[in-house]
């Protein structure tokens, strides 16, 4: 099964430690195992655009939607064999320590 | 019972099997709403067919068996071409389906861990294990929670659909992650069992059947555990289970009223489900000193428990040895319910003073805030040491956060009492 991991932030966390970011051993076993797909850091919500279309008109606004904020970023596209796999991979990323990891399983087009 | 045979039966193996067909046409097809359906097909049949044919001499296996051709007709029925080659292996896989075997324990320890599976919410685990696991109804489920039957089935489904669609495996887990799993499941439980014997809102009665069933789920894990882990805790859970469930026919009078434990009468107190407790408990004893542990969070509970339930009356209670393991219970599992806890044990060995004091200490930590034991616990306190003013103020404190109207009840007659006597 695929899964799209959010890499967020929580203010509620430890704060973040470069001598502890463990992301780039993470990316490279992610790798070797044929887990990860696909996967980057996000540039912060200020670098945001937002587009709609209402009443035909394309409505662009400056930043994000209200809710995401500053919350993701990053994103890993992974490939498991469930939801448990999953959940390993994610504990193993070190924003789980510094911030949260949000699993959701891709809805595949039929 | 009834006096029908068949329909005897049909409740027995209803109560017996039911879980374990689930499983088996779960782990087959991958499909828990098509399982569920199965069976309950299965078991409509057998209302039909036994009374004619006779009862099997094996419900479970002649459950299966119809079960499973209920499946297989319907798999071949919905085949559309594009799942028409998954669906092939699956009808391939029931059709060599054996009669049920050994592995049926290792179906059922399979269900348990998925149905409380820590990526699915509490209540929904809560209700998936009782539907499948328990095999109670969807609208026994309902009443016991106090929802209406839509809204249970709709939380059932959207379980069921996050199994499927978020991918949580149907299987026990690895090695390294049964201990952790196994106290997700048995927590599951002890709330199944809270929710039946504490009765957190409305009138208990409803409830009462809820205890039993978590007492029935525990001896189930304390079975399939067996060997593992988790085992002594498994135990622990079902010696507490055990031990406040032999009170329950003093826990409340008459008219339903609460009485405290001090003044219930110990002569009611099921014997037999102690005596299983105690022997559970030493078995869980041996267990951590065998493996070098410290005793986990079940098994401290159910030995506090067993101070009580071995005592003859409330004066002969080893308080000190009760303060103490509340003690090393808020060491591994820190909570202001258990220093409440703790508090009153104190307040039992060595004086209400010495309680009020560690009463005073979590009041002002803010963290029991709304939580209607502390004020009555204060009270109580209070109340022992003459100061009945500020007791009757405390109870009326307590009564405004009472959850139910059994425990309103019993602070409303405290506070008759106090301001009674003060006349």
């Amino acid at each position: 099964m695929e899964y799209l991991l959010f890499i967020c932030n929580d203010p509620t966390a430890p704060p973040f430690d470069p001598a502890e970011d463990t992301t780039e051993e993470w990316v490279t076993e992610m790798d070797a195992r044929g887990i990860r797909r696909a996967g980057n850091r996000l540039r912060p919500a200020d670098d945001a655009t937002t587009v709609a279309i209402r009443d035909g008109n394309v409505i662009v606004s400056d930043g994000p939607f209200a809710e995401t904020k500053d919350w993701i970023g990053g994103f890993d596209i992974v490939e498991c064999s469930d939801l448990d796999e999953a959940i390993e991979v994610a504990a193993a990323h070190p924003m789980a320590r510094f911030g949260t990891i949000e699993i959701r399983p891709v809805w595949p087009i039929e | 019972m009834t006096t029908d045979p068949v329909l005897d039966a049909v409740a027995a193996a209803s109560s017996t099997e039911r879980a374990r067909v689930v499983a088996t046409l779960i782990r087959v097809t991958g499909d828990w709403d098509l399982a569920e359906d199965c069976v309950q097909d299965a078991f409509a049949r057998a209302l039909v067919d036994w009374p004619v044919r006779g009862i099997p001499n094996s419900p479970g296996a002649w459950l299966t068996t119809v079960a499973r051709n209920i499946a297989i007709d319907r798999l071949r029925r919905s085949s559309t071409e594009a799942r028409a080659v998954k669906q092939l292996a699956v009808i391939a896989d029931l059709e060599s389906l054996d009669e049920p075997t050994a592995e049926v324990d290792d179906d059922r320890l399979r269900l348990i861990f998925t149905c409380c599976h820590p990526a699915l919410p509490m209540e929904a685990r809560i209700a998936l294990t009782l539907r499948t696991v328990a095999g109670l109804t969807t609208a026994e489920i309902a009443r016991a929670f106090l929802v209406p039957e839509a809204t249970m089935a709709k939380r059932l489904v959207r379980a069921r659909a996050k199994i499927r669609d978020a991918g949580i495996p149907y299987r026990v887990p690895p090695p390294h992650l049964l201990p952790s799993r196994a106290t997700g499941v048995l927590a599951v439980v002890y709330l199944l069992f809270n929710e039946g014997y504490a009765a957190s809102s409305g009138e208990a009665l409803v409830r009462e059947p809820l205890a039993a069933e978590a007492i029935r789920l525990g001896r189930l894990l304390d079975a399939l555990l067996d060997g593992t882990p988790p085992l002594a805790e498994a135990h622990g859970l079902l010696a507490l289970m055990l031990f406040h469930h032999s009170r329950r026919a003093s826990r409340t009078d008459a008219s339903g009223d609460v009485i405290t434990l001090e003044h219930q009468d110990r002569s009611l107190w099921d014997a037999d489900a102690i005596a299983e407790g105690l022997g559970l408990l030493r078995a869980a004893s041996r267990l951590t000193l065998e493996r070098g542990e410290h005793a986990g969070s079940y098994q401290l509970q159910a030995s506090i428990a067993a101070c009580h339930v071995r005592a003859a009356d409330v004066t002969s209670t080893d308080f000190a040895r009760v303060a103490e393991l509340y003690g090393e219970l808020a060491r591994i599992a820190p909570s202001p319910v258990v220093d409440l806890n703790r508090a009153v044990a104190v307040a039992m060995s060595q004086g209400p003073e010495a309680g009020l004091a560690l009463v005073a200490a979590i009041d002002r930590s803010g963290s029991l805030s709304g939580y209607y034991l502390l004020p009555a616990t204060k009270a109580d306190l209070l109340r022992r040491m003459g100061r009945r003013t500020e007791a009757a103020i405390e109870y009326e404190r307590a009564l405004e956060l009472a959850p139910s109207e059994v425990e309103k009840r019993y602070l409303g007659r405290r506070i008759a009492e106090l301001t009674m006597r003060e006349k």
